[in-house]
Formats: C-alpha cells, sequence, structure tokens
C-alpha cells in the first residue's frame, strides 16, 4: 500500500518487518529517527525484540555481533562518526561470518564536523567484507533491507551488510513508498537459520585467531563469499521483482544508456537529479545516459564493463574521495575499464552536503567531452 | 586442518593446533653434555619436553614454538639453538 511517509520511518517499518531478535544502535544524526521509531515500535509491543542501550557505536555493533553469533537476526543503524567508531568490529563481524545488517543514513567524516551528506563514511569500509547497497530514494532504501538479509543469511554467503542511503536528502524526506505487509515479508524472507550458533551446551569460539600458516586463506575464502553474493543478490533480487513487482536483480541499473555516446556513473539519491537533467539534454539531442551502481561491494565489474562498451566516454560522479587518490568509486570503474580505449574521468562532487543540481550535471558532461576531468567539481575559488 | 567458516572452533583445540610451524629456531639436544636434570622439562611453557625410555629428554617438534627457554637455562649447555629453514 502507498503511503507517504519519512524515509526513516520507512526504513525503520521495513526493519520491524524484518522480525530482528536483537536491534542494538547509539542514535548519531541523521540516523537518530530510524532507531527512535523501533525504540517505539519494541516499547509498545509492535515489534518483538529486545533493545539494547548502550553508551555508544562500539558497544552497539559489539552487541550486534554478540547476539548474532547466539543465533539472533540482527539489527543495526549508524553514519559517519558512529560507523568510524564500529570500525574495528566491522571487520571482526565480517570475519567471524556473522549476517547483521545495519542501516547507514550516509554523512560526510570530521574533520572538519559536517552533519550533512556525502558517502565518505560507509565507503571508508570498502575493504572490511561487509555487503554494500546503495539507494536512490526511499522506495528502494525501504526494499533492499528485505533483500539485504536475504542475502547476508544465505549459508553461501554468511556477510553482514550495509544498506546505505543518503543522509537527509533520503532519511527525512517525506515520499510515497509501497510498503509490503507482514504477511508478503514473512514469504519472502524466512526465519533465520543461523549456519553455527552459540550454545553452552555445545560450545563453539567465533573468530579465533590464525596464524600466517592459515590467515592469507581466511581472507581469500572470505573474498570468495563475497563475491558468491553476485548470484545470491541476482537470484533474490529477480525473486523479489516477481513477487512483488520490483525487480532487483540487476546490480546496476542502466539510464538511457542504450545509444548513449557519453555515460554518468555514480550512486545514490544523486542519480535521480542526474535522470532528470539526462532528459534535459536528451531532448536537446544529446546522447548521455547514466549507469547507477546499486551493490558497490560486491562490485559489479562485469555488468559495469558490458554496459559501458559503446559509450565514448565515461564521467564518474564521487560523493567521496581516497585522499591522495581518487574517488573511489572511480577507481573501481577505471580497473573495471582496463584494457579499454574509453577515456573515463572522475569528478568529486556534494562532499559535506553541497547541493548537486542539474545544471551542475550539464556542467559535468561539458566537462567530459572536452576531456577534462579527474577533479574537484564545482570549488569556491573566492575562498581557497 | 581445514578451515572452518569464520574462524570457528570447538574448544580443546590446542592439541589440533601445531604450533611448531611458529618456530623460528630449532632446539638440538645433545646427549653428551645432557645431566638427565630434567630442568628444560620443567621449565618449557609449552611443556612439550618428555622423558625418553633412555631417561633422556626429548622436544616434541610437533608443538615446539622455538622459544629457547631450555637452551637459555640449561646448566651443562646441551642444548643448542639453530635456525631453522623451511
Amino acid at each position: 500500500m502507498l503511503e507517504i511517509t519519512e524515509g526513516s520511518f520507512a526504513v525503520a517499518e521495513a526493519v520491524r518487518l524484518c522480525r530482528p531478535q536483537v536491534i542494538s544502535a547509539y542514535p548519531i544524526t541523521p540516523q537518530t529517527h530510524i532507531v527512535e521509531a523501533l525504540a517505539d515500535m519494541v516499547a509498545n509491543c509492535q515489534l518483538d525484540a529486545d533493545y539494547i542501550t548502550v553508551e555508544n557505536e562500539l558497544s552497539a555493533l559489539s552487541a550486534c555481533v554478540g547476539a548474532s553469533a547466539a543465533g539472533s537476526r540482527v539489527y543495526s543503524a549508524t553514519t559517519s562518526q558512529g560507523l568510524a567508531l564500529m570500525f574495528e568490529v566491522c571487520f571482526n563481524a565480517a570475519g567471524m561470518r556473522l549476517p547483521i545488517v545495519m542501516t547507514i543514513a550516509n554523512r560526510a567524516m570530521g574533520a572538519p564536523l559536517s552533519i550533512w551528506n556525502d558517502q565518505q563514511d560507509s565507503i571508508s569500509l570498502r575493504d572490511s567484507g561487509w555487503l554494500q547497497f546503495y539507494a536512490e530514494d526511499n522506495q528502494e532504501a525501504t526494499d533492499l533491507h528485505f533483500l539485504a538479509y536475504r542475502v547476508a543469511e544465505d549459508h553461501s554467503v554468511l556477510l553482514p551488510a550495509l544498506v546505505c542511503f543518503d543522509g537527509f536528502i533520503l532519511s527525512h524526506t517525506y515520499e510515497p513508498v509501497d510498503m509490503l505487509t507482514q504477511e508478503q515479508v514473512d514469504t519472502y524472507l524466512p526465519k533465520f537459520t543461523p549456519y553455527q550458533r552459540l550454545d553452552a551446551a555445545d560450545p563453539i569460539s567465533f573468530g579465533m585467531y590464525a596464524t600466517p600458516d592459515y590467515y592469507h586463506e581466511f581472507r581469500y575464502e572470505t573474498d570468495n563469499a563475497v563475491k558468491r553474493a553476485k548470484d545470491v543478490i541476482k537470484n533474490a533480487g529477480k525473486e523479489f521483482g516477481t513477487m512483488f513487482g520490483r525487480d532487483y536483480s540487476a546490480m546496476v541499473e542502466e539510464y538511457r544508456l542504450d545509444d548513449a555516446e557519453t555515460a554518468i556513473v555514480a550512486m545514490g539519491s544523486i542519480c535521480g537529479t542526474i535522470k532528470d537533467a539526462i532528459d534535459e539534454m536528451r531532448a536537446e539531442g544529446k546522447k548521455i545516459g547514466l549507469l547507477r551502481i546499486r551493490v558497490f561491494r560486491p562490485f559489479p565489474s562485469e555488468d559495469i564493463a558490458q554496459a559501458l562498451s559503446k559509450v565514448k566516454r565515461v564521467a564518474v560522479l564521487d560523493k567521496d574521495i581516497s585522499l591522495g587518490a581518487k574517488g573511489a568509486v572511480a577507481l573501481e570503474v577505471k580497473d573495471a575499464m582496463y584494457g579499454k580505449t574509453i577515456p573515463v574521468l572522475n569528478y568529486i562532487l556534494g562532499l559535506g552536503g553541497r547541493d548537486v543540481r542539474k545544471k551542475d550535471i550539464a556542467a559535468i558532461v561539458a566537462m567530459v567531452e572536452k576531456g577534462q576531468g579527474d577533479q574537484f567539481y564545482g570549488l569556491r575559488k573566492e575562498v581557497l | 586442518m581445514a578451515l572452518a567458516i569464520g574462524c570457528r572452533a570447538k574448544p580443546g583445540k590446542s592439541r589440533d593446533n601445531k604450533t611448531g610451524s611458529w618456530r623460528v629456531f630449532k632446539p638440538f639436544f645433545d646427549r653428551e653434555k645432557c645431566t638427565k636434570c630434567g630442568l628444560c622439562q620443567t621449565l618449557c611453557p609449552e611443556g612439550c619436553i618428555h622423558e625418553t625410555e633412555e631417561e633422556f629428554v626429548q622436544p616434541d617438534y610437533t608443538y615446539c614454538k622455538g622459544c629457547g627457554i631450555c637452551a637459555e637455562e640449561c646448566p651443562g649447555e646441551a642444548i643448542e639453538m639453530k635456525q631453522e629453514e623451511k
């Protein structure tokens, strides 16, 4: 049923429908509305879960690791500095192969302090082994939680997953969202079956230490698990489409890319703006298309190389930067396009909440056509 | 030992972990010099030095980590640590 709701409340409702048994989180802007709404649901007996209140994010994710190892479906949410405080536990959760799902309301990293949106927080976790999904709008942010649990808990994957949606731009925006019913979600997402669990009657330790004789192989196995998630996402996304009409089988979305000469590559809510800008440029006869990356981990290199094989030039837009190198998305798109002669140029934009408008997209298209790129876009020269 | 998903292990696995692979220096026992005092056996932190039938002492290289305490403490300097090539 379609309802007009705030992004955060839609996500909280989706999480409720996933029937998590343990939630542990610490409020931080712009994630706060999600965990407040879930706390209300637990207090009002609308959700049968243990809500563990903690003193910070390090403890929140640590509680989630314990609860997941004990065999519970587990949920958390955070952003920015909160995610940074979880960093150590994030690698442990992935290495212990615990299918925790966590929402990230994407926000810039300090210093300087910024509560506004970019994607630096979750991007900085790219090497940890967590699956990463990026939503364009609140409908997708909602649906990706069902998909994330399905994929994370699949016994061929067994990895934690981040569902990322842009802070404020989506989290605090009211949009129509088609919310599934409990019956529909129960059909799509069966009860959590842990692969193994902590049990005093049959003791087991998780994430034991590995000597140099074994560690190397453990990273290899975890890498394989992340890569195996590709097929699981494709199948679970297709099944979602068959059941509810919204197909998430593709890890990338192509928009007017068929005959495009210039392709834009981007992730998240900025893609809505890009689609509108493309429509306007198409009306003027310019052949522009968008390739939106929905799944950043595992990285869909083959799909990207295939989708961009016929364009003349590529502009990769990053709301993040690996300082001293380039935007993280651009680095990986360039890797996917290795050996091809198509120029791939990078534009860093929208950091710390800087608005990105349709005219900015048109300006970037003009730049990539002239071969200008691999730079920050829209710098205010007067303050430098 | 095959890898377990998430590096998970049942208790009592120290016998399964062949810690001998950690070793850089390997102790060699000289029976000419050994007086069978048993100090090395007492001090070995791994508990892997055992008495042989002839009452000499011999380390179990499957578990010996090569810490060198036995060689350091041997009053007769009967134990020599040699770098091990793997």
